[in-house]
């Protein structure tokens, strides 16, 4: 689904990807790990399609598309989710408006009609109780008020609701209690199938308990210095991540 | 149909001759100019009383005496007042173009994206020959316009023109006039004052509720009796009124300066809420053109519990400067503005409300949103006044800028006078930039960049929205995505 080649990039020339390489196969969840700062954040923005770092070299490939030609809402169109790590408020615009407009684009973007308003709310309602959100919350402004754990929660609502092909999750289990985390969980399981794929972001194990991924890499100083099965993730927390990280300046240092 | 023709003639005839002016249809124009005798031939053609002619000459004394203000930000070419032709002033056919194709074609794209029907864009757009259909237009709504005459009639609503007003009451005009707006309040509406041309009245018996909303599109005003409009509206004890103004299609005019009047009054228990949607030509993105719009309107809270509300979409002119205010003297009466306000290319605008407190327990509500995109500029100019007699009022202030792009720019100038330590006065506002993580959510989500725009500033104006009369929110929301179009990158 996902080919990630020598990946370079960087903001107001300052390097925070040093050529990554990554594969997602269809069906898989891999989860990325990794200290502060080591690019995490980066990587997933720049799968989405935020404009504001310069890819210097390298190419990623989505299901036979040059993914880095396409613009962020054509990349939404192509099924590409990113849960975001800081999902931002935009005052006075529901919630369902806001998804409804994003169903009818990617429709749109099919050469489909709109959605019949009954299927939407259909959808909605199903979803909405999937998450454990309540409708009123589902039709109040786009996060305009809500807590840390509400704005995650309405992520992973979006996301049940728009149904993404590859989903990336941008630490989305930071700052839920263990009941948020469940849910959270079972969302990401819940959309887990054959021709899906999921990208996890991630600092800790504890996400991993309850959705157990394919593989798990490690990225750090912009590079990817580990990869491995989910027993990964038991190492990591054992040891952390400083040993990795004086691998990765000693990478550096060679390059 | 003979009655419609009737109300044809009546809204496009002269009435009558004035001694001095011998004048046709055809003719009837007065030169450049401003002094006593265009007044006095304004007031003869529209056969006014004497008080009427007296009052506007002592409103032109008065303005002789004024200055143009200075104080507002906002800068333009001085105004030749000389230069105005002060009577309707039908524009001469050579100055029309032939056709649409002499159109700017940008007009023309806005009236599409309206979904204006073209017989209705060459009448805006002033086409040669298109007055035929103007007439036909006038026909419709005339027609239209007296199937609700006789509901209004039915109910004792007044809805007529203020020229028709003074011919058919003149007691309750000359009762009123100027006791919201004085003649010698400001410049401009003094100005106003002494050559005004036109303009609505409005009149609702005591303990009505006028029943429907009541629109300046009903009664298509003749072809540029818009420059110097001026509008009554009274409300008597406990009756209500919702009043729609203005046109959602920017309408081609080559009159530079609209200085307008509108007076409210509202008695014991009345309600007036007044609308507006403003989209006169911003001239274009160089700043050549466009309308300077300077405006004073006024409603008087006279009765205790009377509200007056104004909610204003105002997306036109090159230059506005505006300042609808509420004077709270009845007791427990109540005052509200909501606005919505937007700058782009070239346009300027002053803009603002005034809540004067005089009544016990009066309250006012201000929420005014500007949008300022390209090189707009925007000012947000407010005055709230709590005077000694007015114990326990109440002031909630909410102002919010919203800036597309790097070269627009925002102000703020809130002015806060209070005399009575028992009020209560809150003030909000907030700058913010169309965020890049509020566009790029929306687009990660599947939206394209215009429909992030729109998204983000309708959700930005919602509040004032929420106060419009439903078909006008919609037009409004319309309005605004037209205008803010490529308003980003």
């Amino acid at each position: 689904m996902l080919d990630i080649k020598n990946l370079h990039a960087e903001v107001e020339g300052q390097p925070i990807l040093k050529g990554i390489d990554l594969q997602i196969p269809t069906g898989e969840v891999h989860a990325i790990m990794g200290p502060n700062g080591s690019g995490k954040s980066t990587l997933a923005s720049i799968l989405a399609g935020r404009e504001d770092y310069e890819i210097t070299a390298g190419s990623v490939d989505y299901s036979g598309k040059s993914l880095l030609d396409l613009d962020a809402s054509e990349r939404a169109c192509e099924g590409i989710f990113l849960g975001f790590q800081y999902p931002v408020e935009i005052p006075g615009v529901s919630n369902l408006y806001l998804l409804r407009a994003a169903v009818n684009a990617r429709r749109a973007y099919r050469g489909e009609s709109e959605i019949d308003a009954m299927d939407f709310m259909k959808q909605v309602q199903t979803t909405v109780e999937q998450v454990g959100m309540s409708m009123e919350m589902a039709k109040r402004g786009v996060n305009e008020g809500f807590s840390g754990g509400e704005k995650k929660r309405n992520e992973i609502f979006q996301m049940l609701l728009l149904e993404p092909r590859l989903a990336i999750l941008d630490e989305t289990d930071s700052g839920l209690d263990i009941d948020a985390l469940k849910t959270v969980a079972k969302g990401i399981n819940h959309l887990r199938s054959p021709d899906r794929s999921t990208v996890l972001v991630t600092h800790y194990k504890r996400l991993l308990e309850h959705v157990v991924p394919d593989r798990i890499h490690v990225l750090a100083g912009g590079r990817m210095v580990r990869s491995g099965g989910p027993e990964l993730a038991d190492e990591l927390e054992r040891y952390g991540y400083a040993g990795l990280e004086d691998e990765a300046q000693q990478a550096s240092a060679v390059s | 149909m003979a009655a419609t023709t009737e109300d044809v003639e009546t809204l496009v005839a002269d009435r009558g001759y004035a001694a001095g002016f011998v004048t046709d249809l055809e003719q009837d124009t007065v030169p450049p100019g401003l002094n006593e005798d265009v007044i006095r031939f304004i007031s003869n053609k529209k056969n006014e009383p004497q008080w009427m002619l007296d009052w506007r000459l002592e409103a032109y004394r008065q303005w002789m005496t004024m200055t143009h203000p200075t104080w507002p930000h906002i800068h333009h070419e001085p105004i030749d007042y000389q230069a105005i032709s002060y009577y309707s002033a039908p524009k001469s056919h050579e100055d029309k173009p032939d056709s649409l194709d002499d159109v700017d074609p940008k007009l023309l794209e806005t009236y599409e994206k309206l979904g204006i029907p073209l017989k209705e864009q060459e009448v805006l757009a002033g086409v040669k020959g298109s007055e035929n259909v103007a007439v036909d237009a006038v026909f419709d709504s005339v027609s239209v316009a007296t199937t609700f005459k006789d509901k209004l009639a039915e109910a004792g609503v007044i809805f007529c023109s203020i020229s028709e007003a003074i011919q058919e009451y003149p007691e309750i005009v000359k009762k009123h006039i100027g006791s919201v707006v004085p003649r010698g309040d400001n410049y401009f509406a003094s100005l106003n004052s002494a050559v005004f041309t036109d303009g609505s009245f409005v009149y609702i018996p005591e303990g009505v509720t006028c029943p429907m909303e009541l629109s300046t599109y009903f009664r298509i005003n003749a072809e540029n009796t818009g420059q110097f409009e001026r509008t009554l509206i009274i409300a008597e004890k406990g009756s209500h009124v919702s009043y729609l103004e203005g046109c959602t299609a920017p309408q081609r005019d080559e009159n530079q300066l609209h200085a307008a009047v509108v007076e409210l009054i509202a008695e014991e228990d009345a309600e007036i809420k007044y609308s507006t949607v403003q989209n006169w030509y911003p001239g274009d993105e160089n700043g050549k053109g466009g309308i300077y719009n300077f405006v004073t309107k006024r409603g008087d809270c006279r009765g205790d519990r009377s509200k007056i509300s104004w909610t204003q979409v105002e997306t036109g002119s090159a230059v506005t400067w505006k300042y609808p205010s509420c004077v709270l003297n009845g007791d427990n009466s109540v005052g509200e503005f909501y606005s919505v306000a937007v700058t782009r290319g070239m346009q300027q605008a002053d803009t603002g409300t005034k809540m004067i407190h005089v009544g016990k327990n009066t309250k006012s509500t201000i929420i005014a949103k500007g949008i300022s995109a390209a090189q707009g500029e925007q000012s947000y100019r407010g005055l709230v006044k709590v005077v000694p007699s007015a114990s326990n009022a109440r002031n909630f202030t909410q102002c919010d800028s919203l800036l597309i792009g790097d070269r627009c720019g925002a102000h703020t100038f809130p002015y806060v006078e209070s005399k009575n330590s028992t009020a209560k006065l809150e003030h909000e506002a907030t700058t913010s930039k169309i965020g890049e993580d509020q566009m790029f959510y929306c687009q990660q989500r599947g939206l394209s960049e215009e429909d992030a725009v729109n998204m983000i500033v309708n959700g930005f104006c919602k509040e004032v929205f929420n106060e419009l009369p439903m078909e006008f929110a919609v037009e409004a929301q319309k309005l605004l995505n037209v205008t803010l179009e490529n308003a980003v990158g």
